[in-house]
């Protein structure tokens, strides 16, 4: 036996497939983006009316967090295409699932691809998607110090979205506090404080989807 | 689960390093874990252990984990001090604004083979 050196991070071998995948994507012009968020914090019920918000853009979900049929029928019912993908009892999406996803489904004929990956706010922030844009939810129902929690999560997002600030009235969350810690955080973050309930601050969202899909397939 | 999936990404790993390097069988994996990584090295362990007969090169590969310590530097008074005791307020200052410096890794730092040849 002799000892061999690596001195290589675990997802070293994920990353490399993610790149691919990006390039791939890329050249396809279609936009992936993955949310990420604790179970429970609205991902299906922003990616409803997203979906309602968008009529022009055709849009497909991928489903990997749990409950994921009852997600999918949920988006289908809407007129968007969807997939559940299987995650085999992992916490996380990796590169290679998000592939087999999408290879799956067939994304030809669609300008926005979007994954809900697993509701967990550890391991997806550790493992590339692939994802052109990476966004995280974040309820108000959490609380603002989540932030100091889950540093990686806010570090590796493009967006955050505060989600249900419908209930602000019954929580004690602070939004100026929160947003302060998510930009120390990443100083490059877009916050979009919104209620897919009420509809309130969902064209902020709404815009930045469209703006993101106009510049992923300019220079592709 | 968590641990779950990073065994699978070691062993994909591996699995490349065993051809790259034309490996026939690994007889120990030395990892690095960060003391803050959120891996539960008995749980790790278990995992590996039934994983590892899906991939005929680890078959009988023993795990070895080494823990990193964590480390959190402050911004405001510029000194280093133990994640794992104090938390995210710095002892010396009580400022808020500190980072993580080491203690999230998750590497692999070695293995013991035997190749062709
Ligand atoms: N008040 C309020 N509740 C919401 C909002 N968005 C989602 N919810 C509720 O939060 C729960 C979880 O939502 P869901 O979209 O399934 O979360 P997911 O697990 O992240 O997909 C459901 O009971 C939703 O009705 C919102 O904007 N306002
Ligand atoms: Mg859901
Ligand atoms: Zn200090």
């Amino acid at each position: 036996m002799k000892v061999i050196e690596l001195h290589k991070s675990v997802t070293d071998s994920n990353d490399r497939d993610a790149d691919r995948l990006r390039a791939e994507m890329k050249e396809a012009g279609v936009l992936l983006i993955n949310i990420m968020s604790s179970p429970g914090s609205g991902k299906t019920t922003l990616l409803s009316s997203t979906i309602k918000g968008m009529p022009e853009t055709r849009i497909a979900v991928l489903e990997a967090d749990i409950d994921s049929a009852v997600d999918a029928e949920k988006i289908e019912s809407l007129g968007a295409k969807a997939v559940q993908v299987h995650t085999d009892g992992m916490c996380h999406m990796d590169a290679g699932m998000t592939r087999a996803g999408l290879e799956g489904m067939g994304f030809e004929d669609v300008d926005l691809a979007v994954l809900e990956n697993v509701g967990n706010l550890i391991c997806p922030a550790e493992f590339d998607t692939g994802a052109g844009k990476n966004v995280m939810i974040l309820s108000i129902t959490e609380g603002d110090d989540k932030p100091l929690k889950y540093p990686l999560m806010f570090e590796t997002s493009d967006a955050l979205v505060i989600s249900k600030i419908d209930a602000l009235p019954y929580f004690n969350f602070d939004m100026e506090k929160c947003m302060e810690r998510a930009r120390r955080l990443n100083p490059d973050i877009q916050i979009f404080p919104l209620s897919a309930k009420t509809g309130e601050g969902m064209d902020a969202w709404i815009s930045w989807l469209h703006e993101e899909i106009n510049r992923w397939r300019e220079n592709s | 689960m968590h641990e779950l999936g990073i065994v699978t990404h070691v062993a994909k790993t591996l699995d490349e390093v065993a051809e790259e390097n034309k490996i026939t069988r690994i007889g120990s994996v030395t990892l690095q874990i960060g003391e803050v990584s959120g891996i539960i090295n008995d749980y790790f362990v278990d995992c590996w252990d039934y994983f590892k007969k899906k991939h005929p090169v680890l078959a009988d590969a023993e795990m070895k984990i080494e823990i990193i310590p964590a480390v959190t530097y402050c911004e405001d008074c510029r000194s280093e001090y133990e994640t794992v005791k104090y938390g995210k307020i710095c002892p010396h200052c009580h400022s808020e604004r500190t980072w993580l410096l080491r203690g999230n890794e998750c590497t692999i730092k070695e293995i013991e083979a035997e190749t062709q040849e």
